[in-house]
């Protein structure tokens, strides 16, 4: 029965998908480039219009690293992968008016998901928040299995993988482009994704692999195979599994790689009033190198070191944020009633409320990579008799990285832009988030820079992570495999400074969000199992079958 | 009251010495020892993806070199004299493992050697020995 609904509701959702995409493309073609969304106004580099949406950054000006090096083997890669990156991006980011807003089908999939499975697990994001704060603090955890990765760690791992950038600049360009009202919509994808996140998590452990060595793999390539296995179509779980692969493998190149380094070179660029301009190559060798000694070397410190200052520096950059919105107290009640307002009126917006709207879920889509599947990848990790106990506790991703980062950048800027409308004058991205923390405490660019540095490499380690589970999916676990895997991605991180490989980035980007769809195709057809798995699992925590080892 | 003696150890020339006067004790009274060994882990630390992959691994390998190393010695050692062992390896905060281990193993009472680290380390962060007197609530026996 419950089967039954789940394939009709699955039914229902592609033929809405396939109504509106039809109807799109007719109205598309007849309004043709007049639709061109007002929010990429203002990027200058079309190549970087997608990255810039995922990471939240306003594109590298004319002087930046992205134009280093427009002749030789980048001009040939361009001519070569350009027309090909066009053509997948647009499909993949394939746009439909709405209303008078645009709204990208991929981002519609992606909602459409994250209500869907908040309903089916009745709210689970919500409902189990205070038992993923208990398992979080050990209260369930058995004193005879410590040592292993524990509930917090888990978590923390995946956190600093998804936050980023994205939260401090990512905020800035949805407020400019999808005014206050975006925060608001923003937040409800957070609580929306929650459940995304739990069934991708639960699954991600339920069906990891177990190597020989004692290590374990996880993550959606492993559930899309032996879920659809289970369901009896093998040959479709083995494509779908391989097509994910092959899809993290790409994007972890791309936008976990050469678009952090891209980046991070940036920005110091920027700090230092362009002292390294032309200096590309340098600064992408020698991150290259420090990436090279985490990964290959096996320099753990270097890693544990940036795992050990990054959740630091976020509660950081939380602290400062805080004291901002205090020093601007007098303005906090018009910033929250703007958030409100502008949700349902979308004042200023393009498409208004629905404008807003679509803004807001695609920056919350985009910073807590609910439905991408990579938190998956890092929650397998974790060894547990309970699965439903890793989804739980990835709930409390969202919540930290949209819920509460992101609305607290939110609440900066929109502090700042009631005190003086025009703080932050032509700055977009990250440099207006700056300029919001600058007008109250004039030194904060320069940590909130060296912040942006660290979150970039802490980012680059994750993703080269995700990138090698995908690798060793398809070619095995042998050692040699994994080398030259790291080895090309420590090529690829210092590519990211020294060419202009937009195209490049384009394609990963486009395949990154690509593998929602197989991945949240199979979150559909397996809810039913995470269902079962996590209606047992809460009736015997009620019936105290599984045990409080503390605080009981 | 029971008859178990809890004998933390930590392969210290300071442990050797508490091994010596629980041997004597237990021996007198015939007690019950169970010989504890305390890896010091904390669930709360931050790791990579990769290091929590092999976090299993890992610790397998550590509770087999504690057992090899560190707690079949101790153990051989006592059983020689005749005296019942049992022995355990944990993961976990030292002093409040060896705590906990204590009340849920029923021991009467703990023996630990005083010195187990040196130097600054227990300077700054005080010794297990020190920290276990202050937290246990089942009465400790420092052997000097």
């Amino acid at each position: 029965m419950k089967n039954l609904l789940t394939n009709g509701l699955l039914g229902l959702v592609l033929i809405i998908i396939a109504t509106v995409g039809f109807t799109a493309n007719s109205v598309a073609q007849s309004t043709s480039s007049s639709t061109e969304m007002e929010w990429v106004k203002g990027i200058k580099d079309p190549n970087a219009g997608y990255r810039g949406w995922i990471h939240g950054i306003s594109p590298p000006g004319d002087s930046t690293a992205a134009a280093a090096a427009d002749t030789g083997i980048d001009a040939q890669i361009n001519a070569v992968t350009a027309p090909l990156a066009a053509f997948i991006g647009k499909v993949v980011f394939f746009k439909v008016p709405l209303f008078g807003a645009q709204l990208p089908l991929v981002v519609l999939w992606l909602v459409i998901g994250s209500v869907f499975f908040t309903i089916y697990t009745r709210f689970i994001g919500l409902r189990a928040f205070k038992h993923a704060i208990e398992l979080v603090r050990g209260d369930y955890s058995d004193p005879n299995s410590h040592g292993e990765v524990s509930h917090f760690q888990a978590l923390a791992t995946a956190v600093s993988g998804t936050v980023g950038i994205g939260n401090i600049g990512g905020v800035a360009v949805a407020v400019t482009v999808g005014g206050p009202g975006a925060t608001f919509w923003l937040i409800m994808a957070g609580v929306l994704g929650m459940s995304t996140k739990f069934v991708e998590c639960t699954l991600g452990v339920k069906y990891r692999t177990e190597n020989p060595d004692g290590s374990v793999s996880g993550g959606p390539m492993y559930y899309l195979r032996k879920g659809f296995a289970e369901l009896g179509m093998e040959g479709f779980g083995r494509f779908m599994g391989m097509f994910y692969a092959i899809g993290i493998f790409i994007g972890a190149l791309g936008i976990g790689n050469m678009f952090q380094s891209n980046q991070a070179y940036v920005q110091l660029n920027n700090v230092t009033g362009g002292a390294l301009d032309g200096l590309g190559w340098l600064v992408g060798i020698i991150m290259a190198a420090i990436v090279f000694a985490v990964i290959i070397g096996g320099i753990k410190s270097i890693a544990r070191v940036t795992e050990k200052i990054v959740p630091f520096m976020a509660g950081f950059y939380c602290l400062f944020a805080l004291i901002v919105i205090a020093m601007n107290i007098t303005a906090v009640p018009e910033a929250i009633a703007n958030i409100f307002t502008g949700a349902f009126t979308g004042e200023g917006v393009a498409g208004g409320a629905l404008g807003a709207l679509i803004i807001g879920f695609q920056r919350a889509v985009f910073s807590n990579e609910a439905g991408i599947g990579s938190a998956s990848i890092a929650h397998s990790a974790v060894k547990t008799n309970e699965p439903v106990t890793e989804g739980v506790v990835s709930v409390l991703e969202p919540f930290i990285d949209t819920i509460v980062i992101c609305t607290i950048t939110a609440l900066v800027i929109g502090t700042s832009a009631v005190a003086d409308p025009n703080f932050a004058g032509d700055a977009k991205g990250i440099a207006m988030t700056s300029a919001a923390f600058e007008a109250k405490l004039s030194w904060f660019p320069i940590p909130l820079a060296f912040a942006g540095m660290m979150f970039a490499f802490s980012t680059m380690i994750s993703w080269s992570y995700y990138g090698l589970k995908g690798w060793t999916y398809m070619f095995g676990e042998s050692d040699l495999g994994q080398t030259i895997y790291k080895v090309i991605y420590c090529i690829f991180v210092a590519l990211g400074c020294m060419v202009s490989l937009g195209p490049i980035l384009d394609i990963s980007d486009a395949l990154v969000f690509l593998i929602c769809v197989p991945n949240i195709l199979g979150l559909y057809f397996l809810a039913p199992i995470v269902k079962r798995e996590m209606d047992s699992y809460f009736a015997r925590i009620k019936s105290g079958e599984i045990k409080r080892f503390r605080n009981s | 009251m029971s008859n178990v003696f809890l004998l933390a150890v930590d392969g210290s020339p300071g442990s050797d010495k508490a091994i010596d006067f629980v041997a004597d004790q237990a021996g007198r009274g015939g007690a019950k020892v169970i010989v504890a060994y305390v890896i010091e882990w904390s669930p709360y630390s931050f790791n990579t993806a990769e290091e929590n992959e092999q976090r299993h691994k890992r610790r397998e390998e550590e509770l087999e070199k504690a057992t090899s190393s560190i707690i079949s010695p101790v153990e051989d050692r006592l059983k020689k004299l005749g005296l019942d062992v049992e022995s355990i390896v944990r993961h976990g905060h030292p002093a409040k493992t060896v705590a906990e281990l204590a009340v849920s193993k029923d021991a009467a009472q703990i023996f630990i050697g005083r010195t187990g680290e040196t130097g600054l380390k227990s300077m700054l962060f005080g010794s297990v020995a020190a920290n276990l007197v202050q937290t246990s609530t089942v009465p400790v026996t420092v052997v000097p």
